[in-house]
């Protein structure tokens, strides 16, 4: 059988000076500093849950749920834009917001693994809107403090967007783990789905920590007893089992996604990619 | 449009009483509204019920054709207005359901016809959306045939259905100035995207002209409709103005209409235009349209896959209701 | 409730602080909460509202228009309740 091919002198020593992909560097690295990566977390987060459920259009319970869920999309679309159009500005290589959305690929996403989930059923979707919003509720209303003043000003704006989306969204899980056998079953199961990607939520890495102290970021496990007792709350009132305690499946914030986002990459990109010249 | 089954509209039963019919037709004639408890002759209740829920039916199932490019749109700006124009529509839906509702139908029977078959919806939605282009081209023809049907029934006499098209009308306006500045940005594009935008419009441009309903000659029921201001100009007449405010749009951007026949007549101050295929307008309103199947599917889907939220929650609400009771 | 619709509520919104709630429209929705959610995601996306109301339809009690003459027609008539049927001389102040 042949073998591999032996290890060169040469590539292991440019091995052993390379990040791992990704990874912060605060001297500013390929990818143009903290602030950027920053904002690239904020900005794909929303875009990606947005896209998601923009999925939902014209298939929803009812009328009226179509609509809150667009409304849901809309917030975070809007919020997507107002967070990458200001990474563009921070990277200063001329890439604006769509330049940002439509053309990066995968190692280059950092949203959280949670949002780039599937819909599945409803009880799937309304588990992860609330697991995500949730928390993105109390990350805004102390990003509404951040010593970045463009930052605040966003967070300031979409907190009150993101505490009705988390009222919403507990209200479903509610409905659906306290209403019949069969919803109760679903709602468990979207639960036990998204429930994986919520350590994620709280992975303090370097970056974060290094604009916390600066005051431009926040430490999510600040407030994750909070969150936490929010959680069981809902999901007790929603006669469901508490959240499982598991090893965390972590790399969204490095570009090392789910399997899922390369789809979701190829509807969302394809018209740009393919018409690279063109202007919409 | 969904004056198509207008046609069909029931005749005045002779057992209605006749007094109360002439104070009824003398209140209607007098620009009055008519509101959800006032007597009515049972063929106004029957008309009005069909006309507003196929309406109604329309915005929902038109939310298909340009939801289908949503998660497509090529750009964040794109994608957010074409979400909030599909959003305006469901919510549209929704008005114009909670008004034919108060003539006395559930909207779960309305829901049930419709996918069924029984009740329709405008024709020009079974018609698929091939390219972003057509998003232009929908929003620009299809909401600006729309419009010119909507503004007059702000005033038309069942007075929950003229307060929907107000609310309707309000918000409608965005809507065709979003789908023309699409098509103008396509046709001041490259090559491939003028190329999309004027396929586009020789897809939907004479499927627009049929969303005016049949001729005259075969809408024999326009007398009773426009008395109860349902319709204030014939199908012809509205179809008439429609080219003629559309052409002079389409040249301004570099459009050519495929239209052989399409010429200007001084005499009569507008386009002689060429013969529409009343073959192909009517097997779609028999429910042969290019994706009829494939509309109904997704709208039945919606409603009986997802059944169970709404049962789930009807069944939450039922135990805590009781629990409040019970406090 | 069956796994068809859910019932019916009237939706009424002020626009403004200072004005009246306005009847504008009605949603379908399982319970009050979720009504106020579909209420507000319906009515209120062009900043429309400053409060909500909702009522379930079946609760709304309503004049019955066969009624009209008896209950409307008699205030047409009662011109003493408006205060332009008084002449009070113009040089008598602040009434």
């Amino acid at each position: 059988m042949p073998s591999l091919p032996p290890i060169r002198p040469e590539d292991e020593a440019r091995a052993a000076n390379l990040h791992e992909h990704g990874a912060f560097d605060p001297a500013g690295g390929a990818q143009g500093g903290a602030l950027f990566e920053f904002l690239l977390r904020l900005g794909d987060d929303s875009l990606v849950l947005g896209q998601r459920l923009s999925e939902w259009t014209g298939h929803a319970p009812s009328v009226e749920v179509d609509l809150s869920l667009a409304n849901i999309a809309l917030d975070l679309i809007g919020q997507a834009t107002f967070f990458l159009d200001y990474a563009g500005e921070v990277e200063g290589k001329e890439r604006d917001g769509d330049r940002l959305a439509f053309h990066r690929d995968v190692l280059d996403f950092r949203n959280c693994l949670l949002v780039e989930q599937p819909n599945g059923d409803f009880a799937r979707t309304m588990a992860r809107q609330f697991l995500f919003s949730a928390w993105q509720h109390r990350l805004f209303a102390h990003l509404a403090a951040s010593a970045d003043a463009r930052i605040a000003a966003i967070a300031a704006k979409a907190v009150k967007e993101v505490a009705y989306h988390q009222e919403l969204a507990a209200e479903w899980v509610i409905r659906l783990g306290d209403g019949t056998d069969e919803s109760r079953r679903r709602m468990q199961d979207g639960i036990d789905w998204m429930a994986r990607f919520v350590p994620e939520l709280f992975e303090a890495d370097d970056l974060t920590l290094f604009l916390a102290e600066k005051g431009i970021g926040v430490d999510p496990n600040a407030f994750r007893a909070d969150y936490e007792e929010q959680v069981a709350a809902v999901l007790r009132e929603a006669t469901l089992d508490p959240l499982p305690v598991q090893r965390p499946i972590l790399g969204g914030r490095r570009g090392h996604h789910s399997e899922h986002l390369g789809h979701l990459l190829c509807t969302l990109q394809f018209l740009p990619r393919t018409y690279p010249e063109a202007v919409w | 449009m969904y004056t198509t089954e207008l046609q069909k509209s029931a005749k005045i039963a002779s057992t209605e009483d006749p007094e109360k019919l002439a104070a009824f037709e003398a209140r209607v004639a007098a620009d009055e509204f008519i509101e959800p408890k006032d007597w009515m002759p049972e063929a106004y209740r029957r008309t009005l019920t069909r006309q507003i829920s196929q309406h109604a039916h329309s915005e929902i199932v038109g939310m298909l054709p340009e939801g289908n490019w949503i998660t497509r749109a090529p750009s964040l700006r794109r994608k957010t207005i074409l979400l909030a124009k599909v959003q305006d529509e469901a919510g549209h839906g929704l008005y114009l359901y909670s008004a034919a509702e108060t003539l006395g139908t559930s909207r779960e029977e309305m829901i049930e016809a419709l996918h069924s078959g029984k009740a329709k919806y405008s024709t020009i939605f079974n018609y698929p959306t091939l390219t972003w282009a057509d998003i232009g081209a929908i929003g620009w023809l299809v909401d600006g045939a729309a419009i010119m049907n909507q503004v007059p029934l702000q005033r038309t006499s069942y007075g929950p259905y003229a307060r929907a098209m107000v609310r309707v009308c309000k918000e409608e306006s965005f809507h065709q100035r979003q789908g023309y500045e699409i098509c103008m940005a396509m046709m001041a594009g490259t090559p491939d995207q003028r190329r999309m935008m004027q396929d586009a419009f020789n897809r939907w441009w004479w499927p627009s002209l049929m969303m005016f309903g049949p001729p005259d000659e075969n809408s024999p029921n326009t007398a009773q409709s426009m008395r109860w201001r349902i319709k204030r100009e014939t199908n012809d007449e509205l179809r008439q103005k429609f080219v003629d405010i559309t052409v002079p749009q389409a040249d301004a951007i570099g459009l050519t209409v495929p239209d052989p026949a399409l010429k200007w007549n001084e005499a009569k101050g507008g386009y002689d235009f060429g013969d529409i295929d009343w073959e192909e307008f009517y097997a779609v309103v028999r429910g042969e349209g290019p994706v009829a199947r494939e509309r109904m599917i997704a709208r039945r889907d919606a409603w009986e896959q997802n059944a169970w939220v709404r049962e789930a929650a009807a069944a939450y609400a039922e135990k805590h209701a009781r629990k409040r009771e019970a406090a | 409730m069956s796994a068809g619709d859910w019932p019916l509520w009237e939706v009424f919104v002020r626009s403004k602080g200072g004005l009246s709630h306005r009847h504008v429209g009605s949603v379908h929705a399982p319970d009050p909460e979720i009504a106020l959610r579909h209420a507000r995601d319906t009515y209120t996306r062009r900043m429309e509202g400053v409060s909500l109301w909702v009522v379930p339809s079946a609760q709304i009690v309503a004049s019955d228009p066969a009624d009209d003459a008896s209950m409307f027609d008699p205030a047409a008539d009662k011109v003493y309740r408006h205060p332009t049927f008084y002449t009070i001389p113009d040089d008598v102040k602040h009434i």
